[in-house]
């Protein structure tokens, strides 16, 4: 293994050190291509973001594709009723690892200011694996290229073998997700148990408050 | 435009029996309107159509009311005949038979419906609105109104929507299928006793009625956890 130093030093002589891990996250994350769909007005900032002046393509992002099958990044922009549901996880069945997700604006996330209605998800996480979530309602083009970022770097963190490895390269890794069925008064089951709670990484560390807002624990 | 109590007398003289009563509205806005008896309601809507001098050639909107059965007390005078024990002559007791009157609070049940609402136009002649209602005979099982797509293409997707949302099932509509909800929803979710499905997991900042169902499902939650 190569340290960090010595791979610059060796850079501005002109060789190139990396590793094969480096080499294919950097691929990896360099061309992603979203899929082209949209579900609310979060989209239109989607499309804002693809444009001339914000730019997505200097991140590698700009061939939005019509077909699951071709692309590797879902952006659920916007709400998600209860009865687009069972569609959005069919599409993200049918896209080919590996594969991300990007839950844009405030109904992608919780439900938004739809949360207490009856015929709206409250956040895409309870059916799929969501990457990154962005807040914002809509969230502004540049949210959505800090969330592309952010989802950059996740790619060019996980190691190809070994814990944390990314789905497609894991056997036993579940890639698909039961499409919840429309029953007779709510969508069935209410979540994925396999992805519902979200288990969020770092937050022990933050007071824990119940729904009345009291303190509940202080993990240190 | 007419008013309402001279549509109503149009109404009247052309459509025999058609049974059109003015429904006041006492606020300062003061739009009236008018409540159709269903079976004469389809010749009552194409006579509004078709008049010359009403011409109501758009419908604008349809929608739905949910009226619950209510409750009514009201207080009564009665009379009664209650027996009481008088002083008699000479320290003897005597029991006597008196009329009293008595208030009683007596209930009963006015039956709820559910109501369609319709809110005409007119292009050619510009004016309007003019408000139409019809209502079920109950809640639950007669809860059929005559569609008036066939008088206004206009209804056919909003009767679709209030028969989705409300329930009321429009006879003689062409395509009638719930429209916003999926077809193997059962429930009417803008009924006034609609039951959300209890999805209340997490609720970042719960208050008011919202906390308190969530403060519901938690408990349920921890009752099933234990």
């Amino acid at each position: 293994m190569v340290d960090n130093e010595l791979k610059i030093e060796l850079g501005k002589q002109g060789i190139l050190v990396t590793t094969i891990e480096e080499l294919y996250n950097w691929g990896r994350r360099s061309s992603v291509w979203p899929m082209q769909f949209g579900l609310a007005c979060c989209a239109i900032e989607m499309i804002a973001t693809t444009m001339a002046r914000y730019d997505l393509a200097r991140f590698g992002a700009e061939v939005f594709r019509p077909s699951p099958r071709q692309a590797d990044l879902m952006i659920v922009s916007g709400t998600v009723t209860k009865k687009m549901a069972p569609q959005v996880v069919r599409l993200y069945n049918q896209m080919a690892e590996p594969k991300y997700v990007i839950a844009m604006g405030a109904c992608a996330i919780s439900g938004g200011p739809f949360k207490q209605g009856y015929n709206v998800l409250k956040g895409i996480d309870r059916y799929i694996p969501v990457d990154v979530h962005i807040p914002g309602c809509p969230p502004r083009p540049e949210a959505l290229i800090q969330a592309f970022m952010t989802l950059q770097k996740k790619i060019d963190g996980q190691p190809l073998t070994g814990e944390g490895r990314p789905r497609f390269l894991d056997a036993d890794a579940q890639c698909e997700f039961p499409v919840p069925e429309q029953g007779a008064h709510d969508l069935e089951p209410p979540s994925n148990q396999g992805v519902w709670p979200v288990e969020i990484q770092g937050v022990g560390s933050r007071e824990r408050r119940d729904i009345d807002g009291r303190q509940v624990s202080t993990d240190h | 435009m007419k008013t309402v109590e001279e549509i109503k007398a149009a109404i009247e003289a052309a459509v025999p029996g058609a049974g059109v009563t003015v429904v006041l509205n006492p606020s300062p806005s003061a739009q009236h309107s008018l409540r159709l008896e269903p079976a004469h309601a389809l010749a009552v809507a194409a006579f509004l159509r078709d008049d010359p001098e009403l011409a109501f050639d758009y419908l604008s909107n349809v929608t739905g009311v949910d009226w619950l059965d209510k409750e009514i007390a009201e207080k009564v005078k009665v009379t009664r005949q209650v027996t009481k024990t008088v002083d008699g002559p000479e320290g003897t007791k005597l029991e006597q038979v008196v009329d009293e009157i008595v208030e009683e609070t007596r209930k009963h049940v006015e039956p709820g419906s559910l109501e369609a609402v319709y809110h005409l136009y007119s292009v050619a002649l510009r004016h309007g609105p003019l408000v139409l209602r019809m209502r079920t005979v109950n809640r639950t099982d007669k809860v059929e109104l005559p569609s008036l797509t066939p008088v206004w293409r206009a209804a056919e997707l909003q009767e679709r929507e209030v028969f989705d949302l409300y329930g009321i099932v429009f006879t003689g509509h062409p395509d009638l299928r719930r429209i916003l909800m999926w077809d193997e929803f059962k429930d009417y979710p803008m009924r006034k006793d609609y039951v959300e499905p209890d999805d209340y997991e997490y609720e970042p900042t719960a208050h008011d009625a919202v906390l308190k169902r969530a403060q519901e499902h938690r408990s349920r939650e921890q009752g099933s956890r234990d």
